[in-house]
């Protein structure tokens, strides 16, 4: 263990989907169960991070969780609001600002929602007029080249989404938990090709807590069942990737944050893809989750049409990824999907994932989302 | 092959082209997306083949999306991949009478309206106009 650890030595996470709590009200309970699983009380949390897209200021919360005086810091970074968050914990814990620091994640969004403005993005009103401001045309175009340059097939989509419907079953917290056949899938509709309905995520609500400290601290306080994360990174585009909402990108080969953000991750921890034992990969669609496999350096890119195809993603594979059925099962509230998959590996390398759980003891966790506007975070944990 | 800035004249795309490096963006934006550094004008020629595509199978939501006079009927929209050493994938409305036939890497040619970029299939005229030029 370098001095630069830092641990997790509490994790909480709300049921995802629809509710009738406000989103503040669920990051209340995600933290409240993420204090009570590190057996430490909200009064010795010395400092905190977090952050919703559009559900209200974190820093608010102390109202319902204690007024106790701690530094409170509100994030807003899109999908890597969680990531962000937890980027700077770590840091605060690293730098000798805190001992025992909170990360907090949490959204609400309606039916239907994320109604980007073309003004909002630097563009002309004729984007939105004439139907390009939708967020699914963007997913249908990045993976229908992938699969054109690599030879990723529909049924391979398919099965990725049968996978998460399968995983949410097994996850008691999970949003979509009836299991969907790959037909079903294919069969549910296309809505931008080759993407169908059962493909997609939903925007929906939860919340997520990690209560990190430093290693002297778990020790003096004799926590339980502590994970070590052992890096943190987050990184924004560089020029040449394809991103949603860009009336042009650039010719030659794609950059991808992803690659860039999961290379710091693995390079800061020391470890290297290949000894990832269970990983959570933003797939907000079908294609993502394919894609990112690559990006994220677990298999050169092509690689995934027979992998998928022999069963290396499931639980009992080679590479389980998204095991709670990530965002496509449990919906997608921005602000807790980062700590949502940091929650799931968490309890996977602690061995209390119950059904779903990886079997021949995990040790090693990997977490990467990415989103809009072009930005990624990444951990590396180990128990 | 160098472009020739010419006073803005339909169906060309009002891009811009960095003084520095060879970047070239639509729409025309005064700073280089990867440098930095200030843009020319450019008039980007618009012919190229087809990059990726989708297609939009459900009215999007309006506002902000108008529906055309006659109503909503799914469209094709994709990247097109200038040629011609413009290395910009311009993303457009894809005018093609039937769904079905949208492939990657079918020539296509990029036109400026009043609303986004449009491509059309290109014709023999097109290329013939486009090697005489």
């Amino acid at each position: 263990m370098s001095s630069n650890d830092v641990l997790i030595c509490g994790a909480g996470r709300t049921p995802f989907g629809r509710a009738e709590e406000s989103g503040r009200q669920l990051a209340v309970s995600a933290v409240n169960a993420a204090l009570a699983d590190a057996g430490i009380p909200w009064s010795r949390v010395r400092a905190a991070f977090g952050g919703s897209d559009s559900a209200g200021l974190a820093d608010t919360l102390v109202a319902q969780l204690g007024l106790i005086g701690l530094p409170f810091v509100n994030v807003k970074n899109g999908c890597a609001t969680g990531g962000s968050a937890l980027v700077s914990a770590v840091n605060a814990i690293r730098s000798g600002m805190a001992d025992v620091v909170l990360a907090v994640g949490f959204d609400k969004h309606p039916r239907g929602a994320f109604d980007p403005r073309p003004e909002d993005w630097g563009l002309g009103e004729e984007y939105g007029s004439d139907g390009l401001m939708v967020t699914t045309q963007f997913f249908g175009m990045k993976i229908q080249r992938y699969m054109h340059d690599h030879g990723i097939t529909p049924q391979t989509l398919a099965r990725v989404a049968e996978k998460a419907y399968r995983n949410g079953g097994l996850t008691p917290e999970a949003w979509r938990r009836k299991p969907v056949s790959a037909a079903e899938v294919l069969e549910s509709g296309m809505v931008s090709d080759p993407l169908t309905r059962f493909m997609f995520c939903s925007p929906g609500t939860g919340a997520a807590a990690i209560v990190l400290c430093s290693p002297e601290i778990a020790r003096t306080l004799d926590v339980p069942a502590t994970v070590t994360l052992r890096s943190a990174a987050v990184r924004t585009r560089r020029y040449g990737s394809f991103e949603v909402f860009s009336p042009s990108i650039p010719g030659g080969e794609l950059t991808s944050v992803s690659r860039d953000a999961a290379r710091a991750a693995f390079e800061q921890a020391g470890i290297a893809p290949g000894d990832v034992d269970v990983c959570q990969l933003q797939d907000t669609e079908s294609g993502a989750e394919v894609m990112h496999m690559a990006e994220c350096g677990f298999c050169e890119d092509g690689e995934q049409e027979k992998l998928i195809a022999a069963g290396a993603t499931e639980i009992g594979g080679t590479l389980p990824v998204n095991t709670d059925g990530g965002c496509i099962a449990n919906g997608e509230p921005i602000g807790a999907s980062g700590l949502r998959q940091v929650y799931e590996v968490v309890q996977q390398l602690r061995g209390r994932a119950g059904d779903r759980q990886v079997p021949g003891g995990p040790r090693i966790g990997f977490t990467h989302v990415y989103g809009a506007p072009g930005v990624s975070a990444c951990t590396v944990l180990s128990h | 092959m160098t472009t020739h800035p010419r006073s803005p004249a339909a169906g060309l795309l009002q891009g811009a082209r960095c003084s520095r490096c060879p970047v070239a963006v639509y729409p025309a934006d005064s700073t280089c997306p990867r440098c930095g550094g200030p843009t020319a004008p450019a008039a980007l020629r618009g012919g190229g083949t087809l990059w990726t595509w989708t297609v939009q199978r459900y009215a999007p939501k309006s506002p902000p999306y108008v529906e055309p006079p006659g109503g909503f009927e799914p469209f094709a929209l994709g990247y097109v991949e200038l040629e011609e050493g413009e290395g910009v994938r311009v993303a457009a409305v894809l005018d093609v009478d039937d769904l079905d036939e949208v492939r990657i890497g079918m020539p296509l040619t990029v036109s400026a309206g009043d609303g986004v970029p449009r491509a059309r299939p290109s014709s023999r005229t097109d290329e013939e106009e486009e090697e005489g030029s």
